[in-house]
């Protein structure tokens, strides 16, 4: 199957765009003050709770929806699955912007972010022990990874322009970036499994402080099976949204094929996860229908019913529930992460935390922002294949 | 053909890699205090309360008081204000103080978090925070099961504040090492000695013989000498006030780090299955790919 990925074209500062650039700047004033002022002036943060939204969502969960280049790719490359091939771009792009925006949450986080620079630089003061060092190297890398794999799209493009300093750059670059994409490709499929599963195995140092329902030893395998089934929901739903709305072939049974690969992790997932805890005698936990073992019930749900869904093969190729089964998988995955990184860390009773407005807006901000990127590379530059039908035409 | 079953397997493979370790995290080594430990020796029975200590601690470590305007100190937590706090445990037997500051962990899981080791376990096993490499992450925030290292969220250039057993006082040579003959801040002004300074083995047999010689007059536990891997404070408290009831918590021997470590470490022991995983992922993307375009002739690269 060869498609060729065209830009979608047509006008940039459509009024959806100009919203999502208002809401980003929102979140830029709201980051002077944060500098200015410290992060008490802007979260509810504090030495109970020092990790909140910011971490919970832009990170570990953003970049677990940033996995739908990994988790494509290992169907394509690992698996050998050429037909998905065509999703593999539009993926690409999102989980770079997904990578990005987990890099860019980070920054804003940390306390002392002028020694950041530091991180990757210094080695010979890292601590091999440190489970965040190799995490928050691995994303690092990852996310450079992410844009070099996906860099043949915009060399494609600049080469096609008139004749610039970008032209030359792509004429340049492309035949080198061509020799090693194979060899970035595995990395691509390798940093993904380091770094998720170590995101899992990295919570753990709450000790007791993390709610035995997530205190478990299989959390790096959970992380890394639930990260891919979550790659596959959203590359779904982000390949259904924006082939819809810029009215591209839909690929519905390519993306239907995709649910053998969703059934075997999300199933995974949930013997894994229950079984784990029934050999580890928390079922009391389980049980006990207070909140935590609501939240975990929850998610079990989340994981089993999507699985069970797209085992059904008449009805998986029905748009609308396929959407809704990936909508699922990615809430559960979602949820998971909340759960292990905010509800399931207890720090104590006279400790709360609920974000502040401010942190709020600054991660909405961040994702219009990711959004509106995406919506500017795909009508410049070829992401999306198949011909558009000439009426969409830019 | 059975995608599913097939796929199973190679998903477990993948997953194989992240799961190798759960059965022999064991493996790690429980570290120990080292040679020339040092510490401290609280005794809750001997402290009047007179938060002389947290003064004092104040002033060595130029810690600010918790609010401008207030008169007196009102502090009532650690926090990045205060390093040194003395708490109030009221219950049917009676009350008893608590003095909380930093354990100095035998087997500290502030200094495993670190990613570039601002936290470190220096010769004397006293644990410091050096600020020219944090980059305030608050990942040994997470980590530390004493809730000791405190950020300074009011500030832009915030900085992590914790007790470094008065490290720079009176000019030590070594950071974390005082100079010969002087005591960390609290232990110099405490007008009880409820909290003395010296070696750790001797303060292990100091709170021994204190045991031995009042045993009506004590909880007959010296907490730290292995709670949470060993700590290098060590506590005595009045007899049937539980140590849970000051702010100790019970948690067993186990450290903090010890699980998660050895796993890390086992996973990733000598680097080699990352490296075999790539080469087997590299093997896989060139066959893929050949194939690839030996079907379409010409292939756009990605
Ligand atoms: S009490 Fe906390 S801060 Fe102090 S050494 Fe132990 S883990 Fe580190
Ligand atoms: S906040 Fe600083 S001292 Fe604490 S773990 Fe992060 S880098 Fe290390
Ligand atoms: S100075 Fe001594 S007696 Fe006074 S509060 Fe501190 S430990 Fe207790």
């Amino acid at each position: 199957m060869k498609a060729q990925a065209t830009p979608v074209g047509g006008k940039l500062l459509t009024p959806t765009m100009k919203g999502l650039l208002i809401l980003a700047g929102i979140a830029v004033i709201l980051l002077v003050w944060r500098f200015a002022a410290g992060l008490g002036a802007v979260t509810n943060l504090s030495d109970g709770y020092p990790w909140g939204l910011w971490i919970a969502f832009d990170v570990v969960t953003g970049t677990a929806l940033g996995c739908g280049g990994y988790a494509v790719a290992l169907l394509v490359y690992a698996f050998n699955k050429g037909k998905y091939h065509p999703l593999v771009r539009s993926a690409l792009l999102a989980s770079a912007l997904g990578y990005t925006l987990g890099a860019i949450g980070v920054l804003i986080d940390v306390g002392r972010v002028w020694w950041t620079w530091k991180l990757p630089l210094f080695f010979w003061t890292w601590n091999l022990s440190s489970i965040q060092l190799e995490v928050a190297l691995c994303i690092m890398l990852y996310t450079f990874v992410l844009w070099i794999e996906l860099s043949p799209a915009f060399l494609e493009q600049w080469a096609k322009g008139p004749d610039s300093f970008l032209k030359r750059f792509a004429a340049a670059a492309t035949p080198r970036i061509t020799r090693a994409m194979p060899w970035l490709i595995a990395l691509g499929m390798l940093l993904p499994t380091m770094h998720q599963s170590s995101l899992g195995n990295m919570i753990l140092l709450a000790g007791p402080k993390l709610h035995p329902l997530w205190y478990t030893t299989w959390i790096p395998f959970l992380f890394l099976v639930s990260c891919i089934g979550m790659g596959y929901g959203v590359t779904i739903m982000e390949t259904m949204i924006s082939r819809t709305v810029y009215k591209r072939p839909r690929e519905t049974h390519v993306l239907a094929g995709l649910s053998d690969a969703m059934v075997v992790v999300l199933l995974a997932f949930v013997v894994i996860r229950m079984g784990d805890m029934i050999w580890q005698g928390k079922l009391e936990y389980v049980l006990a229908f207070d909140r935590m073992s609501v939240l975990f019930l929850l998610e079990i749900l989340l994981h089993l019913v999507p699985a069970l869904m797209l085992m059904n093969k008449a009805k998986r190729t029905d748009r609308t529930y396929l959407f809704r089964a990936s909508l699922m998988i990615v809430f559960g995955g979602a949820l998971y992460r909340f759960s292990a990184y905010w509800f399931a860390f207890q720090p104590g009773e006279h400790w709360s935390y609920f974000p502040a407005i401010p942190e709020i807006l600054i991660t909405v901000g961040l994702v219009a922002f990711e959004i509106a990127a995406y919506i500017v590379i795909i009508k410049r530059f070829p992401i999306l294949t198949g011909r558009p039908p000439a009426a969409a035409k830019a | 053909m059975n995608i599913s079953r097939r796929g199973a397997l190679k998903v477990a493979a993948l997953g194989a890699v992240a799961a190798t370790g759960v059965r022999e995290a064991e493996a790690r080594e429980r570290p120990v205090p080292p040679e020339d430990a040092t510490g401290m020796l609280y005794d809750s029975t001997l402290c009047i309360g007179c938060k002389a200590c947290v003064a004092a601690c104040r002033r060595a470590n130029e810690l600010t008081l918790e609010r401008d305007s207030t008169l007196y100190d009102d502090s009532v937590d650690l926090t990045g204000h205060t390093a040194n706090i003395i708490k109030l445990h009221q219950g049917d037997e009676g009350y008893a103080f608590v003095k909380q500051q930093c354990m100095h962990c035998v087997d500290p899981a502030c200094a495993s978090a670190c990613m570039m080791g601002s936290f470190q376990k220096r010769e004397n096993g006293i644990v410091t925070w050096v600020p020219d490499k944090c980059i305030g992450c608050r990942y040994c925030q997470i980590a530390c099961p004493f809730d000791v290292p405190k950020f300074e969220w009011d500030s832009p250039l915030p900085r992590m504040v914790k007790c470094q057993m008065c490290l720079d006082k009176a000019g030590g040579q070594e950071p974390g090492q005082l100079r010969d003959g002087v005591d960390p801040a609290c232990c110099e002004v405490c007008p009880r000695e409820a909290v003395i300074y010296g070696d750790y083995e001797e303060l292990k047999a100091e709170a021994q013989a204190r045991l031995d010689a009042n045993p009506e007059r004590y909880n007959p536990r010296v907490y730290g000498l292995d709670d949470l891997g060993g700590t290098q404070v060590l506590y005595l408290a009045p007899a049937g006030v539980e140590f849970s009831d000051l702010g100790l918590p019970e948690y067993g021997p186990e450290s903090v780090p010890h699980t998660p470590v050895g796993l890390q470490h086992k996973i990733y022991k000598g680097f080699v299955a990352p490296v075999a995983l790539y080469a087997v992922l590299a093997g896989l993307t060139w066959r893929s790919r050949r194939q690839a375009d030996a079907e379409a002739g010409q292939e756009v690269a990605t």
